[in-house]
């Protein structure tokens, strides 16, 4: 066993109003610069929907994740190390920007500088990319609220085996979103595609990252990750990913998207998980045993010999104190009911789900029933099969019965919930059927209802002793501690001149009049 | 003039090219890529790429073994100058057509693709037109003058390895004999002189991915795990001066 940490989040879908929120400031503060303005490392998706880019999830297509070879080993998707090396001169499997949308801006000076006309003068689209008039015709959220789900909604790869049945139920159609973010995973075939070795697992957090540095563009990396999430920065020629906030983890604040989410539906916190067996793990035979074999490697902080192995591998006293309270740690393993976005990419992704019981809840109230008795909601559970289908297609690998299973808990959550609130007497025969205690049912309905900051995010910070070091630490630094000595902790990193190609474009970039201007080659 | 020049030109060449790439990889690592541009379009890429570079890489290794390699030593495995020049020939030609025909693809998508033009750079194009130089001198030297003797002056085609590889080594041997390059047919020294100004504009443009061939993935494990770095990462804005 060695013990590692991990920060994980966990996002209750019941929530998600999609309101955009998440994708719009996490935009602002990381992807608002020339090469990245298709990229959205946070979007949400309405589902049933074909996702950004179109179709990600359809692996066959793009070849992303790993998969089990006959030996029992896995190996990506996309190939054998030999055989990716040599598609490196044009990868075959990379998503165009068509596949993602070609992002515009619109001509707003012409409002102002239009000279007096019979017509309103009209702020026109204009492609980000080569600056002309544009028609849009697809964007990050087209079918955002089921819109034009009518011509596109059959193309969702998850609808596989469902579609007719989909079809047929379409005005009582069922909807919603699904926010995503990079996983994080543990077993990230991102990082193992990269040809440079320019990606990697942070080990004390297991935030994956890139190395621009390192970088040299091959793409691999986004052909690797089967949700997208790797992007290809076009004018730097370097890949660029999700960071999970982390230099705001470092310095305990939540991430942008969980700091700034209106329906407060994401949980960040600890996962201690043992290392060893995270490809053991992922090279389970039966794919819907992947969501098993991942809780299988997520350790009990109590657990005295888990916490005594994790101080062994150095994971400092407040991690360990934080694993203990850790939220994501509750909702996944403890009360079972997140669960990860498509296990059967053998990644182990630690982003996590709890599937909204909203598509059960409405069709329910729309026959007339009490959508909040937990015998219709039972019954409705069992024979609504389409949302649930759906669902275990997303995260269980196709298992309805894991679906199934976290949705009773959530409708027990809510009957007995509702008698707590009313003053009626309790039903322990409620959390019973699902196999839960009263108790755990008022501590999950805590920390899901009701939702505190302080409960929702528990994030230890970086270490102290190197706390000083950290970015967002350093608007608060001692300005000794810039000083320039001789071989001292700034001598690795001096103010450098930049390489002429990239200058020109930079200087040009910073300087340019107008949009146009910044398109006009290089120099 | 032109002794000094073959005598002392590859030293400065390979000066410029060492202390560029230092320099480049020092102050500009971030810069250092390929600057693909396939995800703007990749129908034509995916035809033009695979045959420019698979063409160059076959070039080079001809070249290696042109170059370095004294005829002596082949004629001592047996291998005479005769059946020597018939491989090099073929196997150059099918390179030569292989590099011309993809480069051809890869700057007619160049120029027409308005997404790939516009990020073009000055560089690009410099870039473009020294290689492109060096390329068709290249194949003029195989297949004008190896393989069909077009000035006909060569019946059994020109044979190199007698002065021009021998030239290449004395560089390389620090004891530089110019006047083997003198008598070379012009298109032979010119090659070897844009050659020169490719290897010294290296640094400066997008042709450092080559030094870059990612054979360590090869060996090492998948999954990489790197410690957060406590190095003091220089800061991107200046403090505010307070009182």
């Amino acid at each position: 066993m060695r013990v590692m940490a991990q920060i994980g989040m966990v996002m209750n879908l019941d929530k998600c109003i999609g309101c955009h929120t998440c994708s719009v400031t996490c935009k602002q503060t990381w992807t608002n610069r020339q090469g990245v303005e298709y990229v959205w490392f946070n979007n949400v998706e309405t589902r049933p929907g074909v996702g950004y880019p179109r179709q990600y999830e359809n692996q066959e297509q793009w070849q992303g994740g790993w998969v089990r070879k006959r030996n029992g080993k896995i190996k990506l998707k996309s190939g054998g190390r030999i055989s990716r090396l040599t598609k490196i001169f044009s990868n075959p499997k990379l998503p165009g920007l068509d596949d993602y949308y070609e992002p515009w801006t619109y001509d707003y000076d012409n409002l102002i500088s239009s000279p007096t006309t019979d017509t309103t003068p009209v702020a026109r689209p204009k492609s980000l990319i080569t600056g002309k008039d544009i028609k849009i015709s697809w964007s990050a959220n087209w079918d955002d609220d089921l819109g034009g789900t009518y011509e596109t909604g059959h193309k969702d790869p998850m609808l596989k085996g469902i579609e007719d049945s989909v079809k047929f139920e379409f005005e009582k159609s069922f909807m919603f979103y699904l926010p995503r973010i990079c996983e994080h995973c543990l077993n990230p075939s991102c990082v193992g595609s990269c040809p440079s070795g320019a990606m990697y697992k942070r080990s004390e957090d297991g935030i994956v990252l890139v190395d621009g540095d390192k970088c040299r563009g091959w793409r691999m990396c986004v052909t690797g990750c089967p949700y997208k999430k790797v992007y290809f920065n076009h004018r730097s020629g370097k890949a660029e990913k999700c960071t999970l906030c982390f230099p705001r983890l470092e310095v305990g604040q939540p991430t942008v998207c969980a700091e700034t989410c209106v329906g407060r539906l994401r949980y960040i916190g600890l996962f201690l998980y043992d290392a060893d067996r995270v490809l053991e793990a992922a090279s389970t035979e039966n794919e819907q045993d992947l969501y098993a074999a991942q809780l299988d490697i997520l350790l009990d902080p109590n657990d005295p010999a888990v916490f005594a192995q994790a101080r062994r591998d150095g994971i400092p006293e407040d991690w360990l104190e934080a694993a203990k309270k850790s939220p994501v740690y509750k909702l996944a393993k403890e009360y079972k009911v997140a669960l990860p976005l498509h296990p059967e990419y053998r990644t182990m992704p630690m982003v996590w789900y709890i599937p909204p019981l909203s598509p059960v809840v409405d069709a329910l109230k729309n026959t007339g029933n009490d959508a909040e008795d937990a015998k219709n909601l039972f019954a409705a559970i069992d024979t609504l099969r389409i949302p649930a289908q759906y669902l275990a297609n997303l995260m269980t690998a196709g298992d309805v019965s894991v679906i199934n299973k976290v949705l009773k808990k959530l409708a027990a959550m809510r009957s007995y919930m509702r008698d707590f609130n009313l003053g009626n007497d309790f039903n322990e025969d409620i959390p019973n059927s699902v196999g839960m205690t009263g108790e755990n049912i008022y501590d999950m309905y805590k920390l899901l209802a009701i939702a505190k900051y302080v409960d929702r995010y528990v994030i230890p910070a970086a270490h102290q002793e190197t706390a000083d070091k950290l970015e967002e630490a350093m608007a608060a630094g001692c300005s000794v501690d810039f000083t320039e000595i001789p071989g001292g902790p700034n001598a690795e990193r001096k103010p450098v001149p930049i390489a002429l190609e990239t200058f020109h474009l930079t200087k040009k970039r910073a300087s340019a009049e107008s949009f146009d201007e910044t398109l006009e080659g290089g120099e | 003039m032109l002794n000094v020049f073959w005598n002392s030109g590859p030293y400065i060449v390979t000066m410029i090219f060492i202390v560029g790439m230092f320099w480049r990889y020092k102050f500009d690592r971030y810069g250092w890529t390929s600057r693909s541009s396939q995800i703007y379009e990749s129908r034509l890429l995916r035809i033009g790429s695979p045959l420019f570079h698979i063409g160059l890489l076959m070039a080079l290794g001809g070249h290696v073994m042109g170059l370095m390699i004294p005829a002596s030593f082949t004629e001592s495995l047996g291998i005479s100058e005769h059946l020597y020049h018939l491989v090099a020939v073929a196997l150059g030609t099918i390179a030569g057509v292989m590099v011309v025909f993809g480069m051809t693809i890869l700057i007619y998508r160049r120029r027409t693709v308005l997404r790939v033009f516009q990020v073009t750079t000055k560089m690009d194009k410099l870039m473009y037109l020294v290689l492109g130089s060096l390329v068709l001198l290249g194949v003029y030297n195989t297949i004008g003058i190896n393989l069909l003797d077009l000035p006909g002056k060569y019946p059994d085609g020109y044979n190199y390895r007698e002065t021009v590889s021998v030239w290449f080594r004395s560089i390389a041997t620090f004891n530089p004999k110019a006047e083997l390059m003198k008598d070379a047919p012009l298109t032979f020294q010119l090659h070897a002189l844009v050659a020169m100004a490719l290897i010294a504009i290296i640094p400066i443009t997008r042709l450092v991915h080559i030094f870059s061939a990612p054979v360590g993935y090869l060996s090492r494990p998948y999954l990489v795990y790197r410690k957060r770095t406590t190095k003091k990462a220089r800061r991107g804005w200046e403090p505010t001066q307070v009182g």
